[in-house]
């Protein structure tokens, strides 16, 4: 008989397993529960952009693309980041096209790697980094951030977590789970740190579409960011495409030319339809993404009140579509928290340990949900506040 | 404001004017004193919950009728449009480009009644040259809201 668990490599092994795997089973499994559980948008894909992937696999347009993907796509890509984020990428060396941010994340950071090199990683974050790095044989340098620095990294943390093995620096903002979003005197301060070195940006700004009271700053266009910056972004968010499973990176030629080496290898392309979706969704999906940021606009606003109005210290998200709520006054862990909340009143939050251990005494909530059905929510967690 | 607010009605008409203050980012004042403008001045007619009639009384029918109507001097459509819209039985009467002029909306008990309905109300009243009836068999979609699959949209309960 096989004994797998000599099978498995070391590093697959030693990818943490989620500690909160047993309350996502739970959640996943019980009846009646209303959620405020997911990371993707409730909307559904512009009808349009549907129409476009429908419309190429009519005319069969199903063969592989080019590694980095469709040209007429990678163009679009580019001046849709020029005409948004005053970002100047070329598309026909400086675009990759990936199976969602997911592989970009993934890919540049294997690009990158060599074993032993340190990659710090603000928490709490969304949870793909650190094994990813792991697998790359790199090292996770987790950075605490702080509620009182509005969950954003400080120059002097990073600082502090500089070593001379540190290889990139991930900025996961606008982030998930804590809705910061990067002001540009806190890129320029983290840019006046990384001068001189060698230090990679990987900048997931995958919600950049989705802020909230002002247009959302790329790292890359601040000046000196670029040379030193990877973006990564893509369609699931903004577009409401999760589904679709395309992403994209951008970054200086010698870079992307090593990152699009692996995507050759390890993917090929990214999926076609989709590709042919996505150009759509570039060239005439403004008014429909506009339309969404409202409704969420409308949702944030009513969903922070509420938390606060229960005595839950929930600061501003600015950015993504989660709040961030602390859990502290009830003297609960957040695990502790979610479960008891599931198993009392059936509403299903995520722990903010789930998002490094800096989320402990917070807790996730998305409001990719409907107005009544966030109301709904609170009102269970305010029955549930007031049984404790 | 005005029309935010009347987009923030459509979706969620049932939310109190505080919730849909804060929604809206102003306050609960300024909401009810639009509401209350919004309402004098004719613009909202109404709050109603869109239900699937099936789901509740199988029995009962739908019809769409087509009417043709010579209009009247000086009044056009009006006077009869407006005669038709007085019957409880009549959802809604539009006026039509094309080959009919009203288009009348009749919902009754069975389908008895509506013809009875038809039959001797609509198509006798003066003006009215002829009638086409067509029953509804089923509703897929009332007012943007579709009336069919569950409401469980795909996406599961936790994703990070
Ligand atoms: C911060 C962040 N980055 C990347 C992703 C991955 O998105 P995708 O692979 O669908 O593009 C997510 C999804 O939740 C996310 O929250």
């Amino acid at each position: 008989m096989i004994d797998y668990e000599r099978v498995i490599s070391r590093r697959a092994r030693e990818i943490k397993p989620s500690g909160i795997r047993r309350f996502f089973d739970i959640a996943g499994t019980m009846e009646g529960v209303i959620s405020l559980g997911v990371g993707e948008p409730d909307f559904r894909t512009p009808y349009r952009v549907r129409k476009a992937g429908i419309r190429s696999l009519e005319l069969a347009n199903t063969r592989y693309t080019a590694n980095r993907g469709l040209e007429s796509l990678r163009r679009e890509i580019a001046s849709y980041n020029k005409r948004r984020y005053k970002i100047d990428y070329d598309p026909a060396s400086e675009v990759l096209v990936t199976v969602g941010g997911s592989e970009a994340i993934d890919i540049v950071l294997r690009a990158i790697i060599n074993p032993g090199d340190e990659v710090i990683i603000p928490t709490p974050s969304y949870v793909c980094y650190e094994p990813m790095t792991s697998l790359a044989g790199g090292a996770a340098v987790s950075v605490n951030t702080r509620l009182e620095d509005g969950f954003k990294l400080t120059a002097e943390q990073l600082r502090a977590a500089i070593s001379e093995r540190t290889k990139a620096l991930i900025l996961p903002y606008p982030s998930n789970p804590t809705g910061a979003i990067l002001d540009l005197a806190d890129i320029e301060a983290i840019r006046d740190v990384l001068s001189g070195t060698d230090i990679i940006v990987i900048a997931d700004e995958i919600y950049a579409e989705l802020t909230f009271g002002r247009e959302h700053i790329s790292v890359a266009s601040i000046p000196d960011m670029r040379e030193r910056t990877v973006v990564v972004s893509g369609f699931s968010k903004a577009f409401s495409m999760t589904g679709w499973r395309l992403g994209y990176a951008l970054g200086p030629e010698p870079l992307i030319r090593e990152i699009t080496k692996i995507h050759q290898y390890a993917i090929m392309c990214a999926p076609t339809t989709s590709q042919h979706a996505a150009i759509e969704a570039l060239r005439s999906c403004d008014g429909d993404v506009l339309e969404m940021v409202r409704e969420y606009d409308m949702r944030r606003r009513l969903m922070v009140k509420g938390f606060n109005d229960l005595g839950l210290e929930c600061l501003e998200p600015r950015g993504a579509f989660y709040a961030f709520p602390s859990i502290k006054s009830t003297g609960l862990t957040s695990e502790e928290f979610c479960e008891r909340l599931l198993y009392s009143k059936k509403v299903a939050l995520v722990p903010g340990v789930a998002f490094g251990e800096s989320g402990e005494g917070y807790v996730r909530a998305s409001y990719c949900y409907s107005l009544m059905h966030i109301k709904e929510a609170l009102r269970r967690i305010r029955e549930f506040l007031s049984e404790l | 404001m005005n029309k935010d607010l009347l987009k923030l009605l459509e979706s969620s008409a049932r939310m109190s004017c505080e919730d849909m203050a804060c929604a809206l980012g102003t306050s609960r004042d300024e909401v009810e004193r639009e509401l209350g403008e919004l309402e004098r001045s004719g613009v909202i007619r109404g709050y109603k919950a869109i239900i699937d009639g099936d789901a509740i009384d199988g029995e009962a029918v739908s019809a769409i009728i087509e009417l043709k109507v010579t209009p009247k001097a000086g009044l056009g459509f009006e006077d009869v449009a407006e005669r038709i819209a007085s019957y409880p039985y009549v959802e809604s009467v539009s006026l039509m480009s094309g080959v009919c002029d009203l288009l009348v909306t009749v919902r009754g008990k069975s389908f008895k009644e509506v013809c009875t309905f038809v039959a001797e109300e609509l198509a006798v009243i003066d003006g009215v040259t002829s009638t086409a009836t067509q029953f509804i068999m089923k509703k897929y979609k009332e007012y943007g809201v579709p009336l069919f699959g569950d409401a469980d949209d795909g996406r599961g309960r936790i994703s990070l």
